[in-house]
């Protein structure tokens, strides 16, 4: 299930389009590659049974199979340098906060001859202290430690120099703060026994790693660095210590990593200009040494945000090659689709939606494909990683191979519920490398007891549903919304979200807004939706930032000064902390999350409103949703409610309520201002899912849910069930073009 | 992680478990619980699905990312109650060093 991985190079193609994908294979000849339709991804026996429909479109093969390899680790690269040699002299130096010193070599600053490897450069060696190293080109090298390990989250000025009248190598480090008891300044040099070097025309210089002869980059700096320069001459005493003071004479390349913060390019302010490129995205926008907490935003004050933090687990794009392109007929008709490939029992699914062709719509309904929220969650290693996992579900954790395969391959890269390995969090996610949990047929570890899945494969219930009610619908993702903004979701009578469609964009925002103003009709499906704010990037493609400032459920706070995106510099966190709570736009937002078992929804008095006796045609009632795959009920997993002081618009009719859950259910820490004892979901009044109902003004209206675990109940008794009929009826009544009366 | 530590008070709970493993426990057991379920990642038992649904190996995990997960592919359960409870004996052991079937019997 794991020899096969892919990712294709779009998440939303139009009919006549075509769709690049990529893959690996682990030891396997050749494969199979077929086009298929995801209908019904669940594969849980309980359930309504995995539905997939297979496209009449030849895609080749069998398929020749070849291992891609993925090279994780950010770093700079500059190209076209200058020659350099050892009959002059020459000196690296840097500004540096190591995270993760004694954790093997890293490199701080290398000139290096990728061929020969001929070159030298500035690192900390395996102990974690700086050294200095010369290599010939016969692969001879001498280095020269200060031998006094460097202590993490600490600034040091750092200097490596080469002597060329004295034949010396020296290092040197200086802590910018001296601390009593702590001897962490260190000068050392040797006569080096390298006589001569050449590292040539082709020589690279590279940032936070060095060239190796096998792969891109070797031995990867963990933690930030800042103003990297090249001198072809020694630094005095004066600038060794001082930062900032080495005059701009003899110099080869001095880079300002405070110009150009939104970009992954790096800017050489020397003469020489030699600029550079970033792979994969290590963290900018970051406080470097200067910081001192007069400034939180980055583009109020470059100089306090000099500095970029790298990481040895940085991935952007894994750039493979193409293996498969798939030129969609034009007749297609919009859907989630899937390129499956296989190899024996070896298996892949690689999904993406086939939108309308721009500007047109080809049914009455869209369901919004939350793909940021898939990018958010990209292989999270909730299971693997986070050892409460299994307290916070109430039971085992179960691996399934995508966990066992991600436990051994964390090169695969991170996503916003993980940390880095140096501990720092993780602002960037990229679709532009394999999402193994998103795929048909995966199983999760937060959907709850039953099937238990999470994200894509449970939205696999809204697009089962919508099948076997033969109800049209186009599929419209994150990025369109994002791209198009609202025009993308003009003239549908009915729009569609995901079970949990958390993250969202300004761009996304606004485009679902300027739909209802002009009178659409919503259906929330799901829970803790439009919860936090993301920022794609303005040129990179398949990326978004996430910081989770302030406060909100999460791994990691982003430490302070950080709270701005780099991307766009926007300033980051919960919606609601934006001035835009999810309750203005659905009525109700996040109370509470527990991952055990779902309850059933209660109607309200309100539900007998004739506003809205249009949903509740053949439901009886009080109690409904006591079943499905997501917990055993519709309420449940993650929750939302309504609170006019966040927003919810005057005329919300709360129509149901789920009463009682479990205590693993828990109160927001957004909410919890002053804790006090009674937090659990058989106490605390706040944690209960809210359905709602509210007409917007121009004749449209909203239905929220408010539970993830919604969905999971649809196809209870072969989707004849109070959960279906719900949502079925006010489907219909979203697609009656009469508007809902405003006064 | 929690403080709490076992005592023979706590034997009435593990009555309770095993009464029901997968049903929603009283105060008393989730505290329990927390405490059994709440150990750090290495060596922390999992299962691992060999079939969807229906059966599974028993597991341990490693300390760091890129070690592999620990397959006992001699202990298999067909029946995620009788997981429960298994681990449940292994970690009450592990914590009092008291043999619960015994205790229990
Ligand atoms: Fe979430």
């Amino acid at each position: 299930m794991t020899r096969i991985l892919a990712y294709t190079d779009r998440i939303s193609v139009a009919p006549g389009g075509s769709v690049q994908v990529k893959v690996s294979c682990d030891g396997l000849d050749h494969y199979h590659a077929r086009l298929i339709r995801v209908i019904q991804g669940d594969v849980n026996p309980s359930g309504p049974g995995y539905r997939e429909e297979v496209v009449d479109l030849d895609l080749g093969g069998p398929i020749p199979g070849r291992f891609q390899p993925i090279h994780a680790g950010s770093y700079g690269i500059v190209e076209g340098a200058p020659p350099l040699d050892m009959g002059k002299s020459f000196s690296m130096q840097a500004l540096i906060w190591p995270t993760l010193p004694g954790c093997g070599p890293q490199t701080i600053l290398s000139y290096e001859d990728p061929n020969s490897c001929a070159g030298f450069r500035l690192y900390m060696d395996a102990a974690g202290a700086l050294a200095f190293q010369v290599t010939e080109l016969q692969g001879n090298s001498d280095s020269i430690s200060t031998g006094s390990p460097l202590f993490a989250q600490r600034w040091y000025l750092v200097t490596g120099e080469f002597d060329a009248d004295s034949r010396t190598l020296t290092v040197f480090q200086v802590p910018q703060i001296s601390t009593p008891k702590v001897q962490d300044r260190h000068k050392n040099s040797k006569v080096s026994t390298i006589g001569t070097f050449e590292a040539g025309s082709d020589a690279v210089i590279m940032i936070a790693a060095h060239s190796g002869c096998e792969r891109p980059a070797l031995e990867h700096f963990n933690g930030r660095i800042e103003a990297p320069k090249i001198f072809t001459r020694l630094l005095d005493e004066y600038e060794k210590v001082n930062p900032g003071t080495a005059e701009d004479r003899e110099l080869i390349a001095a880079w300002d990593f405070s110009v150009g913060i939104s970009t992954d390019r790096i800017i050489d302010a020397s003469e020489n200009q030699l600029n550079g490129l970033l792979v994969n995205l290590p963290a900018r926008g970051v406080t470097g040494h200067f910081w001192n907490g007069d400034e939180h935003c980055w583009k109020n004050n470059f100089d306090h945000y000099a500095a970029i933090h790298f990481h040895d687990d940085d991935l952007y794009d894994c750039e493979w090659e193409t293996d498969i392109e798939v030129k969609l007929p034009d007749s297609l008709k919009s859907g989630v689709y899937a390129v499956h490939l296989q190899s024996g029992s070896e298996e892949y699914y690689t999904p993406f939606a086939v939108r309308p062709p721009r500007g047109t719509r080809s049914a009455p309904v869209a369901f919004i494909l939350p793909s940021a929220s898939y990018m958010a969650y990209a292989n999270n290693r909730i299971g693997i990683d986070v050892p409460e996992t299994e307290i916070v579900t109430g039971r085992l954790v179960q691996m399934n191979p995508i966990d066992l395969f991600m436990q051994t391959h964390p090169e695969i890269g991170l996503s916003f519920y993980d940390v880095h390995n140096d501990g720092s969090g993780v602002y960037y996610s990229s679709r532009l490398r394999p999402i193994v949990q998103m795929q048909p047929r995966q199983i999760g570890h937060l959907g709850g007891v039953g099937s238990n899945l999470w994200q894509f494969n449970a939205d696999t219930h809204i697009l089962g549903w919508l099948d076997q009610l033969e109800q049209p619908f186009d599929v419209i993702t994150d990025e369109d919304l994002e791209n198009e903004g609202g025009q993308v979701l003009e003239g549908y009578k009915a729009v569609i979200t995901g079970t949990h469609p958390e993250y969202y964009s300004v761009g996304m925002l606004d485009g679902l807004q300027s739909y209802l103003n002009a009178g659409g009709r919503l259906m929330y499906l799901g829970g803790n939706g439009f919860y936090w704010r993301v920022s794609f990037h303005p040129t990179l493609p398949g990326v978004i930032e996430c910081r989770k400032s302030e406060d909100g459920i999460r791994v990691y706070p982003p430490p302070p000064g950080e709270f701005y995106a780099s991307f766009t510099g926007e300033y980051t966190g919960l919606w609601r902390r934006n001035g835009r709570a999810p309750n203005e736009l659905v009525g109700i937002g996040m109370v509470s999350q527990g991952f055990d078992c779902s309850s059933p929804y209660i109607l309200t008095e309100a539900s007998r409103d004739p506003r809205v006796s249009f949903i509740f045609e053949g439901v009886e009632g009080p109690v409904v949703g006591d079943y499905g795959l997501s917990g055993g009920g519709a309420a449940g997993l993650e929750l939302d409610a309504t609170n006019h002081a966040w927003g919810t618009p005057p005329n919300t009719l709360v129509l149901a309520t789920s009463e009682r859950h479990s205590d693993l259910y828990l109160m927001t820490p957004e909410d919890m201002d002053d804790p006090a004892p009674g937090l659990g979901g058989s106490e605390a009044e706040i944690i209960r899912a809210e359905m709602v109902f509210f007409e917007t003004p121009k004749g449209g209206a909203v239905f929220s849910t408010g539970s993830i675990a919604w969905c999971g109940s649809l196809s209870h008794a072969d989707y004849n069930n109070d959960i279906a009929r719900i949502t079925g009826n006010v489907l219909q009544r979203f697609l009656d073009p009469t508007p809902f009366p405003v006064m | 992680m929690s403080r709490y530590r076992l005592s023979d008070e706590d034997l009435k709970y593990a009555v309770e478990f095993r009464a029901n493993p997968l049903g929603t426990p009283s105060p008393g057991l989730q505290r329990v619980l927390n405490l059994l379920r709440g150990g750090p990642k290495k060596g922390k038992y999992v299962l691992i699905v060999k079939e969807p649904f229906r059966r599974w190996n028993l597991g341990r995990m490693p300390e760091s990312r890129g070690e592999p997960i620990e397959i006992i592919s001699e202990i298999e359960y067909t029946d995620l109650a009788e997981a429960e409870w298994d681990v449940f004996k292994r970690r009450w052991k592990e914590s009092t060093g008291q043999d619960l079937e015994q205790e229990l019997a």
